[in-house]
């Protein structure tokens, strides 16, 4: 039985990360612009977070260098959004193509930096500062759930409170119904006084401070340093769960955590008397082949921004 | 006459020439910000390209992947379609080549060309699967094929694990002789670079890109629901039926780069951590060439040299090879944001177009 909290416990280790860039997309998405380079917004915050926090490390900073990793992560994050923001929305470029660049991008400017960081070296040095688990008092001891749900890295407790607080902006505050707004009608936002280049703005900026922290997650919780393949598509999984999800924060969490679940089972395949014998490569194609299979059978068209991936032009309306 | 007029003409070629000079502006930056040299390290470069006779072969050998994909993802994009799966069908086209070249033991005659449709064809289905799944699903072919890419490499390595291993290596048996697509003679006159019929058939597809979508009334098709696909259905076109053709046409092509990968470079196929790069460079490869086969032909020789040559910067500056990387997503940036290299060239277009007037006057 062990086992059960365990898995609940993995699982949540893993959507943690596509819960935060999930939220980031689709604050970007549902302002109106696809974010394709979630996957590059991700490699970034995990680039930054590994280097801040060796270099805090290093400087005496102790426990607190991993939250100095977080900063850095969404700082380098917001960053690297605001080229797509600029090519996107001020020049009005082709949204998913702006998207694959950053993704190339992203991934040239961690490598290369990471090897004229640490003397040519593909991944950057193991972090000894990175997060440990916390435990909730009493809750802790529930059976199976406590060690699922009560026993996590910071950053999942963080994530948790996120998910309710953009819940809470996005459909109770005038600023997520302006954001809203800009997304679904944009000459409509415009002609009220709303500024849809403001707004657009502030949605591509957010899903780079959010997808770094997804980054930054995955290399301060899971793999402690950051190499090419510390990422290798949870940005991409992130943006199916955004669609799955419908664009609504509680429903791209549940999404991501089904995905989360993908990922940990392939932690487990060896545990069960069922999955020993199933090549290792199928639990590695299993969250690949589930999200195609689930965008296959339950998405619809209708429930993306209608305004999605289309640049606004005043002259235009 | 016209259409070299037209290939050529100044607004058109402004924009990837100015991004190109851009890109390897910032890779300078990177590089004085990495401590490394960046003078030293682009003339090791050209050093590199254009030094020995092994080292151009090898660079061509680099250069051809390049513009299997390339064509891959301008058709696809001509069609309206962004096939970022080109990389998943270059691997399924790799797969399908190794299975025959392995595992069948033919006259040559057959074997080669036996290998080679039947990885053009795994590449084929496997961006039909996209393809379908967006004309009777309505799932985005981004998200899809990306999913696609991801499969195809768990898939390609246990394909190669289970039926196809080397004992005790991390690599498939070799490929037969009679499937094989060097060019002996090449080969000795280049200096053992790993020459193969691959470029020649690379340039016939390049062809093909361009009578297919150009010079029949199928191509007509796809370039219509490309660019309209509520007028195509409405002028009586089966939308659908061209999302699936038109995705698994570009499948073809990026599968025959695979194809050639093994059969001509490698003869074995290893089993991957990550997959090999080049479709997603074709999408690179495309976009600065505006989607058209002279425009991808010239891109890809750009990109696969300068790939190539990081190798040279790395050894003759110290400068990480990667820096190439930076430089290829600077250039497609600017490409894909024209708007921001038209705004930097501005005071200067201006200041022609004024002086023209004032000659007219």
């Amino acid at each position: 039985m062990e086992v059960w909290g365990q898995l609940i416990n993995t699982t949540l280790v893993f959507s943690t990360a596509l819960i935060f860039a999930a939220l980031g997309g689709m604050f970007s998405e549902r302002s109106g612009v696809v974010n394709i380079g979630l996957e590059g917004l991700m490699v970034s915050g995990a680039f930054a977070a590994a280097v801040a926090t060796h270099s805090a490390s290093e400087a005496g900073f102790g426990s607190g260098s991993p939250w100095i990793g977080l900063i850095a992560a969404v700082v380098y994050g917001v960053l690297f959004s605001l080229l797509h923001a600029v090519a996107t929305i001020t020049f009005k470029s082709d949204q998913t193509v702006v998207g694959v660049v950053i993704n190339i991008l992203a991934l040239g400017v961690a490598i290369y930096f990471t090897r004229s960081l640490y003397d040519g070296s593909v991944q950057t040095p193991q972090l000894y500062d990175v997060f440990s688990k916390v435990s909730i008092p009493l809750l802790t001891d529930i059976p199976i759930l406590g060690e699922g749900f009560f026993h996590a890295y910071p950053t999942t407790y963080i994530v948790a409170i996120l998910v309710a607080v953009s819940f809470f902006i996005l459909f109770k505050t005038p600023f997520g119904l302006r954001l809203r707004a800009v997304g679904e009608h944009p000459s409509s936002a415009d002609t009220v006084g709303i500024n849809v280049s403001r707004y657009r703005y502030i949605g591509v900026m957010l899903s780079g401070a959010l997808a770094g922290l997804g980054g930054a997650t995955i290399t301060l919780t899971t793999t402690s340093s950051f190499a090419y393949n510390t990422i290798s598509g949870q940005g991409f999984i992130a943006l199916a769960a955004l669609i799955f999800g419908k664009w609504n924060p509680l429903g791209l969490a549940g999404a991501a955590v089904f995905f989360g679940f993908a990922q940990a089972i392939r932690n487990f395949a060896q545990l069960f008397d069922w999955s020993k014998n199933i090549p290792t490569e199928v639990f590695y194609m299993l969250p690949y082949v589930l999200t195609l299979i689930v965008l296959a059978a339950a998405v619809g068209r209708s429930s993306a921004p209608s305004a999605l991936g289309q640049p606004y032009d005043p002259a235009r309306r | 006459m016209d259409t070299t007029k037209k290939i050529f003409n100044k607004s058109s070629l402004l924009v990837p020439l100015v991004s190109i000079v851009l890109g390897l502006i910032i890779g300078a930056i990177a590089m004085l910000a990495g401590g490394y040299n960046p003078i030293l390290a682009y003339t090791s470069l050209f050093e590199r390209l254009f030094g020995s006779p092994y080292h151009m072969g090898e660079a061509i050998r680099a250069i051809t992947p390049l513009i299997f994909t390339g064509i891959a993802v301008a058709f696809a994009f001509r069609t309206g379609l962004f096939n970022i799966g080109v990389e998943g069908q270059f691997v399924m086209g790799m797969t399908g080549a190794t299975l025959i070249g392995v595992l069948l033991d033919l006259p040559w005659y057959i074997h080669g060309p036996l290998a080679i449709v039947t990885g053009a064809l795994f590449g084929g289905l496997w961006a039909g699967i996209v393809g379908f799944l967006k004309a009777t699903r309505g799932v985005n072919e981004v998200i899809s094929s990306i999913m696609l890419n991801w499969t195809a490499l768990y898939l390609a390595n246990y394909i190669v694990a289970a039926f196809l291993l080397e004992p005790g290596q991390q690599k498939s048996r070799p490929i037969h002789a009679s499937a094989l697509m060097h060019i002996d003679w090449l080969i000795e006159l280049m200096d053992r670079a790993r020459m193969h019929w691959g470029t020649l058939i690379a340039l016939l597809g390049v062809a093909v890109f361009y009578l297919l979508l150009w010079r029949t009334k199928q191509g007509y098709e796809l370039r219509a629901v490309g660019h309209n696909p509520d007028a195509a259905l409405y002028a009586g076109m089966n939308v659908n039926r061209t999302i699936v053709k038109s995705m698994m046409i570009s499948g073809v092509f990026a599968g025959l780069g695979g194809v050639f990968e093994v059969l001509g470079v490698f003869g074995n196929q290893t089993i991957m951590a990550a997959s090999p790069g080049y479709g997603f460079d074709g999408i690179a490869v495309a976009l600065l060439g505006g989607n058209t086969p002279v425009g991808v032909l010239l891109a890809s020789i750009l990109f696969g040299g300068l790939s190539y040559g990081s190798s040279g910067m790395s050894f003759g500056a110290g400068v990480p090879s990667e820096i190439v990387r930076i430089v290829i997503g600077s250039v497609i940036f600017f490409v894909a944001a024209h708007g921001i290299v038209k705004y930097m060239l501005k005071p200067f277009m201006q200041k022609r177009s004024a002086d023209k007037r004032k000659e007219a006057a």
